[in-house]
């Protein structure tokens, strides 16, 4: 399903895999988070706290907002009072409020829920964080409140991010570079390193970048967008 | 801790309270029965079919004597015996079958087999095997009630969100914590339901391996009762051993189920 994958992510670097719906981003993805094992090839990984958000919230239906946050913590052997500290801690962050916390998942909205699950893999201070389109199903607003959450747990933290998405502008926004994939087998063909600081990067800027971005015939091919004209 | 313990007791008799008013309906539908069974009553005569009254009345008269409550114990004591051992190694096995594809695969047709094959064949092996006491009626219990809770706990398993097993890996939780916290809860909505079937089962099938190999417990007193053609008896066992079987299932398994899946009632009251 792939062939010829060359793909390093650096420490603190954030990587933007972008491609088609079925190129073989999500089982890239899978490789690196261990999920899957590769046939041929060789996945080697320094990053000792992985962390990864996936593109439904998948929290347990069966524990509270506060024990799902703690789940990563509970794993490494962190004792329940001061798990529950942590996750609180980071929730209110998040912009969960007490009451969240103590209803089960079932009964949050699909943002609330998007919060607890970023608020979940943040909680074990990942030192690469992987977002399989974490953000896609959401709304613009929702969105860009994730995105400003998640630089500000990558400024502190200094995580790498390995993110895969089929939208262009939010590889643009967060990326430090940019990976583009196309299907059967699934390939990377272009790459585009993005120098301006995530800090600096204001809405024009991205709408600009995006819009260069769109242009370029690597993209289009991937994506199958017919030739620009005179391009 | 006190507080917080009779807090707790509170909590649990308040969710009873709450869950017996809500089968008020029931009552209706239990008045309606027996309505209609007095009124069959009437027309057939106390030799066929004796009024609920004459029921009772002979069932209080067997527990004034002191004769029910040893005999309700006996029955107890050997349907729960024969349950708890379905419960306990039905439920570890079913666990591991569903883990494992190879194990569930193999199982299947052993488990057909076992639900297919009829309680009394068991019963006659059972009284070959144990003769008469009490091995006979834990025993046909036991492998009557297990094929369906092993059931319950392998289809739980099986069905897990496979999502849901890519965070616990993803998480590196340990194997304890992926059971604790992932598998038996979501494996209980499953295990819950056949264990509840199996404890009506292994009700009617203790009595019925009584009935043919024991000299106490309700089973034997209805074979009492039927060869003094005493149908007011029969019906007063009949009716102790029903209410017997009510009262574990509504008053004990149905809040215990409610208060392990309150989750469940959360979740579906906020869509």
């Amino acid at each position: 399903m792939l062939e010829d994958i060359a793909l390093n992510v650096g420490e603190g670097e954030a990587v933007a895999l972008v491609g088609p719906s079925g190129c073989g981003k999500t089982t890239l993805l899978n490789l690196a988070a261990g999920l899957l094992t590769p046939w041929e090839g060789t996945i080697a990984s320094s990053f000792a706290r992985p962390a990864m958000m996936f593109q439904q919230p998948r929290l347990l239906p069966w524990k509270r907002t506060l024990a799902n946050i703690g789940l990563g913590l509970k794993a490494r052997g962190v004792g329940r009072a001061e798990r529950d500290r942590q996750a609180a801690g980071l929730a209110a962050r998040m912009g969960l409020t007490a009451d969240d916390l103590a209803k089960f998942p079932g009964a949050l909205s699909g943002g609330m829920q998007s919060r607890a699950a970023l608020a979940r893999a943040f909680a074990v201070g990942p030192d690469l964080l992987l977002l399989d389109e974490a953000f896609s199903a959401l709304d613009i607003g929702l969105k860009s409140e994730l995105y400003r959450l998640l630089a500000g747990e990558r400024a502190a933290h200094g995580s790498a991010v390995l993110m895969i998405t089929h939208d262009l502008m939010e590889a643009v926004r967060l990326a430090d570079r940019i990976l583009v994939m196309s299907g059967s087998p699934g390939r990377i063909v272009a790459e585009h390193r993005v120098d301006t600081p995530v800090a600096a990067r204001d809405e024009a800027w991205v709408f600009a970048r995006t819009a260069e971005f769109i242009r370029w015939p690597e993209i289009r091919a991937a994506f199958a967008l017919p030739p620009l004209e005179g391009a | 801790m006190t507080r917080n313990l009779r807090q707790q007791a509170g909590d649990a008799l308040t969710a009873s309270g709450h869950y017996l008013w809500s089968g008020w309906g029931s009552l209706a539908s239990l008045g309606i029965f027996l309505a209609i069974w007095e009124l069959t009553a009437q027309q057939l005569g106390p030799l066929i079919l004796p009024t609920p009254i004459e029921a009772l009345t002979t069932l209080r008269g067997l527990f004034e004597s002191g004769a029910a409550w040893p005999e309700i114990a006996v029955t107890a004591r050997r349907a729960l015996a024969g349950f708890g051992l379905s419960v306990l190694i039905g439920s570890l096995l079913g666990l591991a079958a569903g883990v494992s594809m190879t194990a569930s695969m193999m199982a299947r047709p052993i488990i057909t087999v076992l639900v297919g094959m009829p309680p009394i064949a068991w019963l006659i092996l059972a009284l070959l095997w144990f003769g008469a006491g009490d091995g006979t009626p834990v025993f046909t219990v036991f492998i009557a009630c297990f094929p369906i809770i092993f059931v319950g706990a392998m289809q739980g398993t099986r069905t897990l969100d496979g999502q849901l097993k890519e965070v616990a890996r993803m998480f590196g939780l340990s194997t304890w914590m992926k059971l604790t916290d992932v598998y038996l809860p979501h494996v209980v909505s499953y295990l819950f339901p056949a264990w509840i079937s199996a404890l009506g089962m292994s009700w009617k099938i203790v009595v019925m391996a009584e009935l043919l190999s024991t000299e106490d417990g309700i089973g034997a007193a209805l074979a009492v009762s039927r060869s003094h053609l005493d149908t007011a008896a029969s019906m007063a066992w009949i009716v102790a051993l029903v209410g017997t079987l009510l009262a574990i299932e509504y008053l004990l398994l149905e809040p215990l189920k409610r208060r392990v899946e309150s989750w469940r009632e959360f979740a579906s009251s906020s869509n």
